[in-house]
């Protein structure tokens, strides 16, 4: 895997320097031309309205329902801020796409109840991919009985929406002792067949659920044959990776790829490695603060352009 | 004579009576009182870790895993012989060994997690 050559594209040098001045703001996505771009924040962390001819779509993550401990109570009432949030924005969403573990203990009362809440939101649709705590006890099943995107029993998809193609990954099923979780020689083989058909100037925004790059091996923070999926990928010119599980906001650029996890709407988790933690459990935090932690993205795919745009917005502060 | 012959025989029949409780008592029973008051052998689930993390025990011995993270765990054996479901905080888990062998094992959700259960005659 090579890393990214910051010298090589420096309008993208540029927008990745306004997506880090964005983080721990609201980000909105927009995917226009071909490669998903940030709208802008003001600094009242309100969107910047996306260019006319712009795919804008919503990232949420990490919803956790189930999940009732001292460092959030109250889930589901994070979910329905994040929801009035999402249902306030002044340029409405296509969709919104939730990145694995909607559900905390993948009960099938927790499945329902995440979608439940889920439709509140006002859009056509919402695209969902599981994390590990959706596959707990049966694997995909129980998920895939509230959560069957084409109804045919699979948990990886894809579609084309706005100019840009979506390719919905899996990477919580192939679990084997002391190593990071995969994608598995099947599911690589779908990607493979279905990128096959897509023209190398479409842009591409991939979902996972955990980082599909290592962001921390000793947490499991990673996917073992990620660079397997990379490679298929490099081909192309725009490929926007939106990941969760971490719970924070990191962004990784390859050449063209670049990566980015997102914020949960239940609970912070420790920095990568970070000193005096020793394990990626849930981190309380003082009253008042726990809003300013969790949060939504946007993203803007706009016609022309290349990168995407994101903003992450926080659910307060 | 009979009182005499009744005597004679008694003795011994009583004496190893007496022998037989002495010996249950003193071997047997303390080996059945052992057994079912000896605590099983507790793994705690913490910190994301196994602790111990390794575990040696005689066949037949159960072990209870406790989890304590606020994050769900499994307990889950390599070659599948024994697997949890997903243990929510407090949640416990036992499983009886009855055969000799090394059993790792780890948790689903985080494969990093790894502990072994060594089940050895003593």
């Amino acid at each position: 895997m090579s890393t990214s050559d910051p010298g090589h594209n420096p309008a993208r040098r540029q927008a990745l320097s306004c997506l880090a001045a964005w983080t721990g703001a609201a980000v909105v996505w927009t995917v226009a031309g071909g490669v998903p771009r940030a709208l802008g924040a003001t600094s009242a962390g309100t969107p910047a309205a996306a260019a006319k001819n712009a795919l804008t779509f919503v990232q949420i993550s990490d919803t956790h329902i189930g999940f009732r401990k001292e460092a959030n109570p109250d889930v589901v009432g994070s979910l329905r801020h994040a929801i009035a949030d999402i249902n306030g924005l002044p340029q409405a969403p296509a969709f919104v796409v939730h990145t694995g573990d909607v559900s905390h203990l993948s009960k099938p009362e927790e499945f329902g109840q995440a979608r439940e809440v889920l439709q509140e939101i006002r859009v056509d649709r919402v695209h969902t991919i599981p994390g590990e705590h959706d596959t707990i006890d049966d694997g995909v099943t129980g998920y895939l009985k509230f959560f069957d995107h084409d109804g045919n029993g699979k948990s990886w998809y894809s579609f084309d929406q706005g100019g840009a193609h979506f390719i919905a990954l899996n990477n919580v099923l192939n679990f084997k002792m002391g190593t990071l979780a995969a994608l598995g020689d099947e599911q690589l083989a779908w990607v493979k067949s279905d990128l096959a058909h897509v023209s190398h100037s479409t842009p591409i925004v991939v979902l996972a659920h955990i980082p599909l790059w290592t962001v921390w091996e000793p947490w499991g923070w990673g996917t073992a044959d990620s660079a397997q999926a990379i490679a298929l990928l490099r081909p192309f010119g725009s490929v926007t990776v939106l990941n969760g599980h971490i719970h924070q906001v990191l962004q990784k650029v390859e050449g063209n790829i670049s990566l980015h996890t997102a914020m949960s709407l239940a609970y912070p988790l420790p920095a990568p490695g970070q000193a005096g933690i020793g394990e990626p459990g849930p981190v309380t935090v003082p009253a008042g603060e726990l809003g300013k932690l969790l949060g939504t993205r946007q993203i803007s795919v706009v016609r022309g352009r290349h990168e995407l745009a994101l903003i992450d917005t926080p659910l307060a502060g | 004579m009979s009182h005499a012959f009744s005597r004679v025989i008694a003795h011994p029949v009583r004496a190893s009576a007496i022998l037989a409780l002495v010996l249950c008592v003193a071997f047997v029973m303390p080996a059945i009182f052992a057994a079912a008051a000896a605590p099983a052998p507790a793994v705690d689930i913490a910190k994301f870790a196994f602790a111990p993390k390794e575990i040696t025990i005689a066949p037949g011995t159960k072990i209870v895993w406790t989890n304590h993270d606020e994050t769900p765990h499994t307990v889950t054996s390599n070659d599948k012989s024994f697997a949890s479901k997903g243990l929510d905080t407090d949640d416990k888990f036992e499983h009886t060994f009855a055969s000799e062998g090394d059993f790792t094992y780890y948790c689903t959700v985080h494969p990093f997690m790894t502990g072994v259960v060594h089940v050895h005659k003593q």
